[in-house]
């Protein structure tokens, strides 16, 4: 599904430059639920990135579902992460002028796709993160647990092999959190690869795999018996 | 193509976010307001020192008599000078080819009757050249010929209006009109650009007046035209010179003003051309500056948008908005904006022109009107300013990593 070799990134600061990532080399099957943990600078952020075509890297190979990312021109770069990937990030990102509804169906309007098929598409997905009702409020009217729940539906609704989470949980409490680690859990056991970048000990432990990330090399890379989010909720 | 989801998208972010939209829109109206409306001052400012020398040809020279007022050569002061035809062959005698027209004419007033319709109105005995110095403009018939002046008929050409008042609704041409009860065959009616005085006046041949009244060859001024060809130094010197060859033929001292008076048009038709050509440079300098200001302030708001915009294009771009849709998105709210504010601004300007026509008229500024196409090409600078002003930011907006671009400030 996923494999990168021997990785690097630095970022000139300065004269100097900062070596953030020094040699990752990670790999990952479809159907996989990896946290990425690491303390700040560690360099798990700008792993996710590069594997979200965010970010570039300047040595290494990555290859995503067979198709090498390299030297991508920004026009494919938008298209396969239209194709491949889904984002969910910390501080949601939601378009504050767009509806929910709209929100959701905006990687489809980059898709192509007709408004009819878009808005049922769009309107499939909030009902699946439960917020069908809500379709027509804007994100400053909703609370930021249904706001993370409308980024996943956005996330969701290109159908992407691989979701990305930047600290999902980093922006809501305990309670709000452990809902939506259920949620991203069900996706999982759907068959959605995930992987996501967290700090937080009891989040990663509800994934399926940790990777410790330290000063830009793997320390650790171990599968983990998965802590189920729906007990707490 | 039309795409209508781009459309769609585009309105939607013009509508979430109005005040943006409203205060670029803001800016373009303005300065195209302010445009339009300074063009037509100025326009109006240029027609009316145009329309005051519209009466006449701009190269006309008229001399006029009056008494002597300085004793020359043996001969008292207060002599009367008085112009005779022959004055008039001299000069065509003496200057030919720096005479373009020339005509006499003598100054009379009428009582003209039409059965029982009566008024009286101004005339003038002219020759045929009258016509091009007056710009008389003939609307039915013919104007004097020479063949009236040969035989001194009793013709006579009536202006609009004359016609109007003495004819009421049917046609004055061909008929006979009763000036102080001599009755004198209409044959030709005109219009003239200089106002309603000129159309209430009544045209007959020189030596047909000059028969009737007194029987003598007394005319009361000489109107000429010089060559176009000749340069304003060239026209006055030709003014000069006719002045003087005059005051040596009636014994009149060199320095005396008032016996024989020679005005030369080349003098106010320059000032008038100096001062249009001012008030268009201060009006072109000042149109400049609108336009710059416009530039100016679509640029920066622009640039502010974009700034604005970052985060969302990065979420844009995180989904898998190409840069080309990133720009596209950018500039075409843009240019949707400048080109209905341009056009609002457009139409309040002309608006407000033409609501103040009258009080500017009262003024002196006479039809103060903008040409459209010209409205139109400062909206079209506009709209091509904003868009350049706006292309680069999203172009650069539209490569930057959406990882950057979604970074939390």
């Amino acid at each position: 599904m996923l494999k990168i070799e021997k990785l690097h990134k630095s970022y000139p600061i300065g004269d100097s430059s900062l070596h953030v990532l020094k040699g990752i080399d990670l790999s990952v099957e479809s159907g996989e639920m990896v946290a990425i943990m690491g303390s700040s600078g560690s360099g798990k952020s700008t792993l996710l990135n590069i594997i979200g075509m965010l970010d570039e890297a300047d040595e290494g190979n990555y290859i995503l579902d067979d198709v090498p990312i390299k030297n991508l021109t920004e026009k494919k770069a938008a298209i396969y992460r239209n194709k491949f990937l889904g984002f969910i990030f910390q501080s949601f990102n939601l378009i504050n002028y767009k509806n929910a509804l709209d929100n959701v169906a905006l990687p489809l309007y980059y898709q192509g796709l007709k408004r009819k098929e878009r808005i049922e598409k769009g309107l499939f997905h909030l009902e699946k993160v439960g917020l069908r009702d809500w379709a027509h409020h804007l994100p400053n009217e909703l609370s930021g647990g249904q706001k993370q729940r409308v980024a996943i539906a956005r996330a969701l609704a290109a159908n992407p092999k691989l979701l990305l989470a930047d600290e999902p949980t980093g922006a809501l409490d305990t309670k709000t959190s452990h809902e939506i680690m259920d949620f991203i859990q069900s996706l999982n056991d759907e068959g959605k690869t995930i992987l996501m970048v967290t700090h937080e000990e009891d989040i990663a432990n509800m994934c399926k795999r940790i990777v410790r990330l330290r000063d830009g090399v793997i320390m650790e890379d171990k599968f983990v018996e998965q802590v189920r989010a729906s007990q707490y909720v | 193509m039309f795409d209508i989801d781009l459309w769609r998208e585009i309105f939607q972010s013009i509508n979430m976010n109005r005040t943006r939209s409203l205060l670029s829109g803001f800016t373009i109206a303005f300065a195209i307001m302010l445009f339009a409306i300074l063009f037509g001052i100025a326009n109006g400012l240029n027609n009316t020192f145009a329309e005051g020398f519209v009466d006449d040809a701009a190269n006309s020279i008229f001399i006029r008599t009056g008494r002597t007022t300085k004793a020359n050569k043996g001969l008292q002061a207060g002599r009367r000078i008085q112009l005779k035809n022959e004055d008039q062959d001299y000069i065509t005698d003496e200057f030919g080819n720096k005479i373009q027209y020339i005509t006499s004419r003598i100054y009379k007033n009428v009582n003209a009757s039409f059965r029982n319709e009566k008024n009286s109105y101004p005339l003038r005995a002219v020759h045929p050249d009258h016509q091009f110095l007056e710009k008389t403009i003939i609307k039915e018939g013919r104007y004097i010929n020479q063949l009236d002046i040969d035989n001194s008929t009793k013709v006579v050409v009536i202006g609009r209006l004359v016609e109007e008042d003495l004819f009421l609704k049917t046609t004055a041409l061909g008929k006979y009109i009763n000036l102080s009860g001599i009755p004198y065959k209409i044959v030709g009616i005109f219009t003239d650009d200089g106002g309603d005085n000129e159309e209430r006046m009544v045209y007959m041949p020189v030596s047909t007046a000059q028969h009737i009244y007194g029987n003598n060859d007394y005319v009361d001024q000489i109107n000429l035209t010089y060559n176009p060809n000749l340069n304003f130094d060239q026209a006055l010197a030709f003014g000069n010179s006719i002045k003087k060859k005059l005051k040596d033929r009636f014994n009149v001292a060199s320095n005396d003003q008032r016996a024989i008076r020679v005005q030369n048009m080349a003098q106010g038709t320059k000032i008038v051309g100096q001062l249009t050509f001012g008030i268009n440079l201060f009006v072109i300098f000042i149109g400049l500056g609108t336009l710059i200001a416009g530039v100016v302030g679509i640029s920066n708001i622009m640039i502010f948008v974009v700034k604005e915009r970052t985060k969302e294009l990065g979420i844009r771009k995180a989904l898998g908005a190409s840069p080309r849709s990133i720009v596209s998105i950018i500039l075409i709210e843009s240019i949707l904006i400048t080109t209905i504010a341009g056009y609002l601004g457009l139409i309040i300007g002309m608006g407000i022109l033409e609501l103040a026509t009258p009080i500017l008229e009262e003024n002196f500024i006479k039809d103060p009107s903008v040409k459209l196409s010209l409205v139109i090409g400062a909206t079209i600078t506009l709209i091509i300013a904003g868009a350049i002003a706006g292309y680069l930011p999203a172009k650069r907006a539209s490569q930057i990593k959406p990882i950057v671009a979604l970074r939390d400030d």
